[in-house]
């Protein structure tokens, strides 16, 4: 098989060399950390005051974790090591509080992820020659600018479609002779579902690639898209925390994802003790970004679960493998692409005085996409009897959690006592989605 | 002149309505005229019954969710355009309905029916002035 590098030397490193060039940028992103209000309290309490106070990649454990949480109570300035004159691009993701959380990028930190976007493009065998229709969501989110910069810099021709209108999106698809992807999986499937009601068969289009992201799916959802469409199919992993898309990405033999460790470090704990787990063993993901210094981030939980690949891969890289998402250490929803806490959407029902304080939330497949199901107890005394009143009473719920959680949700509206109540840990997510 | 009606949420869940029908029966409670308003995933029962306020009571007791509306009972002379004509007047005065539903028993040569109108006050004062009768608490207890 062919095998095309964006940067060869980096890329095929000795592992000694990728210790060294991880060292040598953590202390930069020291440096950087003492200069925010966050690390600078945390820091020297582990007997971090300078860059020089890290003399191994082993200090690194010294440092604490960095939670999510973190990022909220610190929003919006509290790790930025710059003033904002620095900053040239922004990335803010919801919060589960109705606090969102933000990411700051320098010029060079934009440059930096840019390049491994274009790093992780080129590993799949995708080139200047190929066209991508990118549709993702532009905006906020990470996963949409972060895609077309790097695909631009690889010089890809590239459809800012960003997400939605099915329809329109096979239109390009067909007009524009589109060769390559980057979508989410159940999208992908979704769209499938729709060529012939569009009249379009798949000898219509001249798709090779799709790069699948945004949202865990099995190894099953993958064979699925890549016999439906007869394309190659490659997974991407990606968080805004980190940049966005293109820190690991699957090479041309599909086994599993690269993780750019000149860019990252790479720990894997046991999300309940916090100690690292042996190699190969499943655990949450703990992230260094070691290539953005407007905003440092050491040691975040990403509360992604995975395992690392310790032998080589084929492709020659050198670059640790990580497993697919096999799950989360917390009780995030990813439904159709957006992350959901149940948190969010029970702080939603709690204002809505109509309604009780028991609910359920359901998550469900129609078709190839998820549903979301929110089901609440009308409160007796707030019926006055009419049915126009539950319609807009269910519209307006739907509306609520729209605005807070980006989706829609189907509302529906029990007896009060209806509802299953717990006496222990209340079940409130029935999620009937096939397990990974 | 305006009368009681139990409006009761109502899950889509089989046997949910024969549970609130079978609850009236054991209070002794009748049903004079019964409508429902259906959507996919719910029901609006309405009904008028002869104790409206100890069904009230008993629906409550019972945790389900019931409660009391305005509407107007209207006789309508049975025969082929009775009903036009009183919907009529409601139209050259500007009276809205917003539902209406038939009893189920009739009252000598007239036909009951049951009106909520946004405005009750407003729809009985022209419903009088146009010499339309209209049945009272007592009326309906009666039938």
């Amino acid at each position: 098989m062919e095998i095309s590098y964006w940067n060869k030397e980096v890329e095929t490193a000795d592992r000694e060399t990728i210790k060294q060039i991880q060292l040598q940028r953590l202390k930069g992103i020291i440096a950087a950390a003492l200069k925010t209000p966050f690390y600078s309290k945390h820091l020297p309490a582990v007997g971090i005051k300078s860059p020089d106070d890290v003399r191994s990649l082993d200090d690194l454990r010294k440092i604490p974790f960095t939670m999510k949480d973190d990022l909220r109570q610190n929003y919006p300035k509290g790790l930025l090591s710059v003033d904002t004159s620095e900053v040239v691009r922004i990335h803010t993701s919801s919060g589960t509080t109705g606090i969102p959380t933000v990411i700051y990028l320098s010029a060079k930190d934009l440059d930096n992820a840019t390049d491994l976007m274009a790093r992780s493009i080129t590993g799949t065998g995708a080139s200047r020659a190929d066209i991508l229709q990118n549709m993702m969501s532009y905006g906020l989110f990470t996963g949409g600018l972060c895609m077309h910069y790097g695909a631009e810099r690889v010089g890809m021709m590239v459809i800012p479609a960003a997400g939605g209108n099915t329809k329109r999106q096979v239109q390009l698809m067909k007009d524009f002779r589109t060769t390559v992807l980057h979508i989410t999986p159940s999208y992908l499937l979704h769209i499938h579902s729709k060529l012939a009601e569009f009249g379009i068969s798949r000898n219509d289009l001249a798709l090779q690639k799709a790069f699948i992201g945004a949202e865990p799916h099995s190894e099953n959802t993958r064979r699925k898209i890549e016999e439906l469409y007869g394309i190659d199919a490659y997974n991407s992993y990606g968080l805004s925390e980190m940049n966005g898309p293109g820190i690991a990405f699957e090479c041309v033999y599909k086994n599993d994802l690269h993780f750019w460790e000149d860019a990252y470090i790479v720990e894997i704990i046991n999300p309940k003790t916090g100690e690292l787990v042996p190699d190969g063993e499943q655990g949450e993901v703990v992230l260094t970004n070691l290539i953005r210094n407007a905003m440092p981030l050491m040691r975040y939980r990403t509360r992604d679960l995975a395992y690392l690949h310790t032998e080589p891969c084929k492709c020659g890289r050198t670059h640790r493998r990580m497993s697919r998402i096999l799950g989360r250490s917390d009780d995030m929803l990813i439904i159709n692409g957006v992350n959901v806490f149940p948190s969010q959407i029970e702080e939603v029902i709690m204002r809505v005085p109509e309604v009780g304080t028991n609910y359920q939330i359901h998550v469900e497949k129609q078709g190839a996409l998820d549903r979301l199901v929110v089901k609440v107890e009308l409160y007796p005394k707030m019926f006055i009897g009419e049915a126009k009143q539950i319609d807009s009473l269910k519209a307006k719920i739907s509306d609520e959690l729209k605005a807070s959680i980006t989706i829609k949700p189907a509302i529906e509206l029990h007896e009060h006592g209806s509802l299953p109540v717990f006496e222990g840990k209340a079940v409130r997510v029935v999620d009937t989605r096939d397990k990974l | 002149m305006k009368i009681k009606q139990i409006s009761i949420f109502l899950e889509n869940r089989k046997g949910r309505l024969y549970d609130v029908c079978s609850l009236l029966g054991t209070k002794n409670v009748n049903i004079r005229a019964l409508n429902v308003a259906e959507t996919e995933s719910f029901g609006i029962l309405r009904i008028v019954v002869d104790k409206p306020d100890a069904a009230v009571k008993s629906l409550g007791e019972a945790g389900i969710i019931a409660r009391i509306t305005d509407v107007i009972a209207v006789e309508v002379t049975d025969k082929p355009g009775g009903l036009a004509e009183i919907l009529r007047v409601l139209a050259d005065e500007d009276v809205n309905i917003e539902y209406m539903y038939g009893f189920v028993e009739k009252s000598s040569d007239k036909a009951l029916m049951v009106f909520r109108f946004d405005d009750a006050d407003k729809a009985a004062a022209i419903l009088k002035r146009n010499n339309i009768s209209i049945v009272n608490e007592q009326g309906v207890r009666e039938l």
